[in-house]
């Protein structure tokens, strides 16, 4: 039995359809593994110690509305309440091409089944509430973005839920992803997800992270590209206690496009963490990674990007920028980028800036007339609009802008920004 | 319109000014000429409000307010203008979003309500014409890829943009070619009138060709030393400052 995941005892195994091997080695590694520590290395600066102590249970609650609790409008959107399915408050019907089932109903989920000690990823399988399969067939080109809402109620609720897609050949679609919370304090999001973009497919996911403070978010995406595939994830944390976000990305066919972005703009105490991979395999692709960060108070962020550029992936253009503005002397940034370049032939850069604002700049907008609060507002919107623009959906876009407004005050026109 | 008397500032415990006096009324151009180093700039950055500089004696009137208790936005709200000598570029900034921001803050000030949408585009159009500063340039962001001489119309047009009562022109000149210099003096000479006055710092005459000057001052190490009509900036260039060291010396 885990002396560290105390809480497990109270939780009941999933039921769900996952095959017996993964579900005997999540056992294992969770019998076997200690919660990570600030010695191991991928969470040196991240302490999930407290996860530990919680007693968690997993309630279903029965919610009527979701009411602001979404990103966007859409017709095609999916409700999970601490991780199970709501059908009520879920679409029924989806564009042509797209169809939706709810892992709960699924027979035979196909997943991972080596965990390597991965003790979120473990606990994620071993008692999953639900989750979804979400399918784009070949060829179809989906205009309207589905939307998966992630809602915590309660306190010291954990949800374990994981998405599955699978964006077949030649497909065009987009997901948004609304993570949010309401009456919730030590309450915990562990979500997995497995997504498979096709040969010469499309495929966005827009992560909105929004759950109240005291909250806790681990997150994985394990992703796979064919070949002649764009993938593009903006992932953009507006709130929560303690958020983690593991991102892996192995591109497995040649002429690929891989943007991955993010964007976190942090107070109080919050702890952000982006752990991202990208795992160019053949040559002949593009991937673009940008995370900006804006922190005030005492917040914290973390961020590890790592591109491997393996031998035989000749002709690679990877890029990869990190840059933080601290608007307090308390905010800390831990910034890795790490690029392992084993092939010869290849145009690489990263980088990483963490600064205060500019001096200069703020004295200049002075004298022109701006107060220090207008100039700081007009040069943060500036810094973060660079990454936001990276939003392809305009109304997930307005949502980003409405709660900056919201939480900062900041009432930025994204007009002005382009 | 500014009355400076006895400045004395120090920059880091080194004395920059050493009892500076200077008055410039409504309607009038003052030059303000001198070698490297004489405390120019300095000027230019305390009457505008930079932090960096320690004011350890004398007071500058304001139109009959304490400029040295204002703050820099308070100052550019009651109608000083600073042109920088180095116009500061900020990514993601468009020159027109700020430029609305900071006319809406000075109107505010003002007890005005904020400009529409379509007058301020038609200001945009005017005054952007005056200092041939393409529209283009107008809406990019602020000073970002643009040459010196693009730098310098855009402070000027920022200039045109709030109708300063006392615009300070540190250097505008200074990296110009001739033509950009006719357009930055054109700009200047068209928003002159009897309510305004401008003080121009430069060390080359050639500007005071273009913007020409109701008095020339002499700056040199801390101090107006010497005062007289436009001619004097003529003399200057000829013979350079050695003179007027030699002047003070005898003295």
């Amino acid at each position: 039995m885990n002396n560290n995941l105390k809480f497990i005892k109270g939780l009941t195994p999933t039921n769900l359809s996952v095959n017996t091997n993964a579900q005997k080695n999540a056992s294992n590694v969770l019998d076997t593994t200690d919660l990570p520590t600030t010695r191991t290395e991928a969470w040196k600066y991240t302490r999930v110690a407290k996860i530990g102590k919680i007693d968690f249970t997993n309630e279903a609650t029965t919610v009527t509305s979701i009411k602001g609790k979404k990103v966007i409008d859409s017709p095609y959107t999916l409700v999970f309440v601490n991780g199970r399915f709501s059908e009520e408050l879920s679409a029924k019907s989806f564009p042509e091409g797209v169809t939706v089932t709810p892992l709960s109903t699924l027979e035979g989920i196909t997943t991972q089944e080596e965990f390597e000690g991965d003790i979120f990823g473990a606990l994620n399988l071993a008692y999953l509430n639900d989750g979804l399969h979400i399918t784009i067939t070949k060829n179809k080109v989906v205009d309207e973005p589905i939307q998966v809402i992630h809602l915590l109620k309660g306190d010291a609720q954990l949800s374990n839920f994981k998405v599955q897609i699978d964006a077949e050949d030649f497909s065009k679609a987009t997901v948004v992803q609304g993570f949010f919370s309401e009456d919730s304090n030590n309450s915990f999001v562990n979500y997995t997800s497995d997504i498979q973009v096709g040969v010469n497919t499309y495929f966005t996911m827009e992560k909105i992270q929004d759950e109240e403070a005291g909250n806790f978010h681990i997150g994985t995406d394990t992703v796979t590209q064919d070949k002649d595939s764009t993938f593009t994830i903006n992932t953009i944390t507006l709130n929560g206690t303690l958020v983690r976000n593991n991102l892996n990305i192995a591109v497995n066919g040649e002429n690929c496009t891989t943007n991955l972005n993010g964007g976190y703009l942090l107070k109080e105490k919050q702890h952000v963490d982006n752990h991202t991979v990208v795992d160019h395999k053949v040559p002949n692709c593009n991937s673009n990674e940008l995370y900006k960060g804006v922190m005030n108070e005492n917040s914290t962020a973390v961020f590890n990007g790592k591109v491997f550029v393996r031998q035989d992936a000749q002709k690679i253009n990877a890029f990869q920028s990190n840059r933080n503005v601290l608007l307090s002397d308390n905010a800390t940034v831990n910034s890795k980028p790490e690029l392992e370049i084993y092939a010869d032939d290849v145009k690489c850069s990263h980088g990483s800036t963490t600064g205060q604002l500019d001096d200069e700049a703020v004295y200049y907008l002075r004298a022109r007339g701006l107060s220090k609060s207008a100039a700081a507002q007009l040069l943060v919107s500036a810094f973060i609009a660079e990454v936001i623009a990276e939003v392809e959906n305009e109304d997930v876009k307005s949502y980003i802008y409405k709660r900056l407004n919201e939480r900062f005050g900041w009432d930025i026109n994204p007009e002005d920004f382009g | 319109m500014i009355t400076i008397k006895n400045l004395h500032a120090n920059i880091e415990d080194k004395a920059i000014l050493k009892g500076l006096n200077l008055e410039v009324k409504a309607g009038e151009v003052h030059a303000i000429m001198g070698p490297n180093g004489a405390g120019k700039s300095t000027l230019a950055s305390i009457l505008a409000g930079k932090e960096d500089y320690e004011i350890t004696e004398g007071s500058v009137d304001f139109d009959g307010e304490d400029l040295l208790e204002m703050e820099t936005e308070e100052r550019a709200r009651e109608g000083l203008f600073l042109a920088f000598q180095y116009p500061v570029e900020i990514p993601g900034v468009s020159n027109i979003n700020f430029l609305r921001t900071a006319i809406n803050e000075k109107r505010e000030h003002k007890g005005e309500d904020p400009i529409s949408a379509k007058d301020f585009m038609a200001l945009v159009r005017e005054k952007s014409k005056l200092v041939e500063l393409d529209a283009k340039l107008a809406s990019r962001s602020v000073n970002e890829g643009f040459s010196g001489g693009e730098k310098k119309r855009n402070e000027i047009f920022q200039m045109a943009m709030l109708e300063p009562k006392l615009a300070i022109l540190d250097e505008t000149d200074s990296g110009l070619d001739i033509d950009a210099l006719r357009i930055v003096a054109n700009g200047v000479n068209t928003l002159k009138s009897d309510d305004n006055a401008t003080i121009v710092i430069t060390h080359y005459q050639r500007l005071l060709d273009y913007i020409v000057p109701d008095f020339v001052h002499v700056l040199y190490d801390g101090r107006i030393v010497k005062s007289g009509p436009k001619e004097l900036a003529l003399e200057l260039e000829e013979k350079g400052y050695d003179w007027i060291k030699e002047e003070l010396v005898e003295a």
